[in-house]
């Protein structure tokens, strides 16, 4: 159990650092849709819903799981839908007037 | 070597979700490759779901189906909202994150009883804290810039020590915990009394610091989304969580720097009560005002024109007339740029958001660090529905509550003007001696009324 802690923390400081380096560099510009992003690709918390909903252990966890389901999936539709319609809006001078 | 294993299969499925989230944040840096990072994250997150749904664990896909259904009606419409709801939109999202972990979290710890041991009882207490407190502080944050809730602080006496106190009895008892994990009644009050902390969080925070708390939620549920990968063992989790962890982070680190601040500070300041002291000095002073026909006459004849917009915009619903106002001035040969403040509006990059989806080019807008020493150049700064992201004494009074903060230098255009209302003081109710000044101008009225008026006239000027 406690080496499985140690592997997860190693991945979790490394793509911290990732995360870092990577966000650092997002323009300020894109600071609206980089929170949508992130909060949709946050969403992958689905992943993990879908099993405790699926392997139904018990009617508890079976709608606790559902109800994560639910929410997560909400944001990962939600989230990619609306990142998109924003970075849509983002046009340059060239690009405006056809 | 042997055929990989099913679970193999779908742990590779994770491994290609998550790079291609990290690619998905790296192309965000520009917006002409950002489109391709969102694409990225779809195709990751599709991967994802559809891996996890052959997991052979799972023996029923009924109430998954109706929970994704589900999901999918309620984001849709979360997907699009209009731009002005955007701050409350994510508020609510961060919301559902949370409430997700949260919720995950719980039903693992009850699977688990009676065998949960002290490493797994201490990531999952944790776990549900953050996760809970995160969802009902989203849910305050939402009520309060949908204007469901009242945007002012909410203060009383002795109240940071009364939250700290509940945030301290939810961690005695996940510690209780951790050494009696079979206690189970007590699971129930360690969450009931996070998600009491969570509303507590953020009552006492007003409108202005909203970009600041969106971000620190926004950290607080990438947190938890990745403890929740520790609970599970799911290194998917750990890595997307710390993404958005980091990336709501990097974020609250640029709010607090943008107003000169501390995370304490935001907090646990309650910036509503410095102001009554700040507010000694109230001697009359004069202010010199202009109508639109003047000001439009001024406008026309510039060469230079920097335009800065705030939360007054926003409200205003503005940002369209502004985009004519735009159009007509470069029609004119004026130069006319944006300057952005960071923390202009109520959440990060709010205002590149509205002025995008008004048709205003990205190459316009300019952050305040690059704009900055464009102003002793410009001809007129207009000032639309900002004001504490303006105000020189930020830089030159000590005692003002937001001395240190950097600023627009709007002060050092060849004239400036700005639309407001009236001669009240802005969010944190501080008194701008900018309007004093003898090169300003007060447009007084509605934003976007008096945008359309300076508009016609120009128009008609020709």
């Amino acid at each position: 159990m406690t080496s499985d802690l140690i592997n997860n923390l190693w991945v979790f400081v490394l793509a911290a650092f990732i995360g870092f380096e990577v966000i650092r560099r997002v323009s300020p510009l894109l600071h609206t849709p980089l929170m949508s992003l992130t909060n949709a690709l946050d969403a992958i918390v689905v992943v993990a819903a879908i099993i405790i909903c699926g392997r139904h252990k018990s009617t508890l966890s079976t709608v606790l799981g559902a109800v994560a389901v639910a929410a997560s999936f909400s944001n990962m539709v939600g989230g990619f839908l609306i990142t998109d319609r924003m970075l849509r809006m983002f046009k340059t001078t060239r690009t405006k007037k056809p | 070597m042997n055929p990989l294993t099913a679970q193999q299969l779908i742990d590779l499925a994770y491994i290609i979700a998550v790079a291609l989230f990290i690619l998905a944040l790296k192309w965000l840096s520009s917006p002409a490759s950002a489109k391709r990072g969102v694409l990225a994250g779809e195709i990751g997150a599709v991967l994802a779901v559809v891996a996890t749904l052959c997991n052979y664990e799972i023996i029923d896909y009924k109430w998954i189906i109706v929970a994704l259904v589900v999901g999918a009606v309620v984001g849709v419409p979360l997907g699009l909202v209009h731009m002005t709801a955007v701050p409350q939109r994510t508020a609510l999202s961060h919301a559902c994150g949370a409430l997700a972990a949260a919720m995950i979290g719980i039903a693992e710890y009850y699977v688990r009883l009676p065998h949960v041991n002290k490493f797994e009882m201490v990531e999952i207490s944790l776990e549900v804290i953050i996760g809970s407190l995160t969802f009902t502080g989203s849910l305050i944050a939402a009520g309060k810039l949908q204007e469901i809730l009242p945007g002012r602080p909410i203060t009383y006496k002795g109240q940071n020590f009364v939250s700290l106190s509940v945030l301290g009895a939810a961690v005695l008892l996940a510690l209780w915990l951790i050494f009696h994990p079979e206690h189970a009644r007590l699971f129930p009050v360690m969450v009931g009394v996070s998600l009491i902390f969570g509303v507590m969080l953020v009552t006492p925070i007003g409108g202005a610091d909203m970009p600041t708390v969106i971000s620190l939620l926004n950290a607080y549920a990438g947190l938890s989304a990745a403890l929740l990968g520790f609970v599970l063992n799911n290194k998917a989790l750990v890595v997307a969580g710390a993404l958005d962890g980091s990336s709501g982070f990097i974020l609250s680190v640029i709010m607090c720097k943008a107003m000169n601040r501390s995370f304490t500070n935001v907090m646990f300041g309650a910036f509503g009560q410095v102001q009554v002291s700040a507010g000694g000095q109230k001697e009359e002073r004069t202010v010199r005002s202009a109508s639109a026909e003047e000001a439009a006459a001024i406008l026309g004849n510039a060469n230079t024109v920097v335009i800065v917009p705030g939360y007054g915009m926003a409200v205003a619903q503005a940002q369209h007339k502004v985009r004519e106002l735009y159009d007509t001035l470069i029609k004119r040969g004026v130069d006319v740029k944006f300057g952005i403040h960071p923390v202009a509006g109520r959440m990060p990059g709010h205002m590149n958001v509205l002025l995008a989806e008004a048709d205003i080019p990205y190459d316009k807008l300019i952050d305040m660090d690059a704009i900055n020493p464009e102003f002793p150049q410009t001809d007129v700064a207009l000032v639309i529905g900002a004001n504490d992201v303006t105000n020189p004494a930020a830089k030159t009074d000590q005692g003002s509550p937001i001395y240190g903060m950097p600023i627009l230098e709007v002060d050092k255009a060849r004239t400036v003007m700005a639309i407001k209302r009236s001669m009240s003081p802005g969010f944190a109710g501080i008194d701008n001696p900018l309007y004093y000044f003898d090169r300003t101008l007060m447009l007084f009225g509605d934003a976007k009324a008096f945008v359309g008026d300076i508009v016609r006239e120009l128009a008609g000027g020709q």
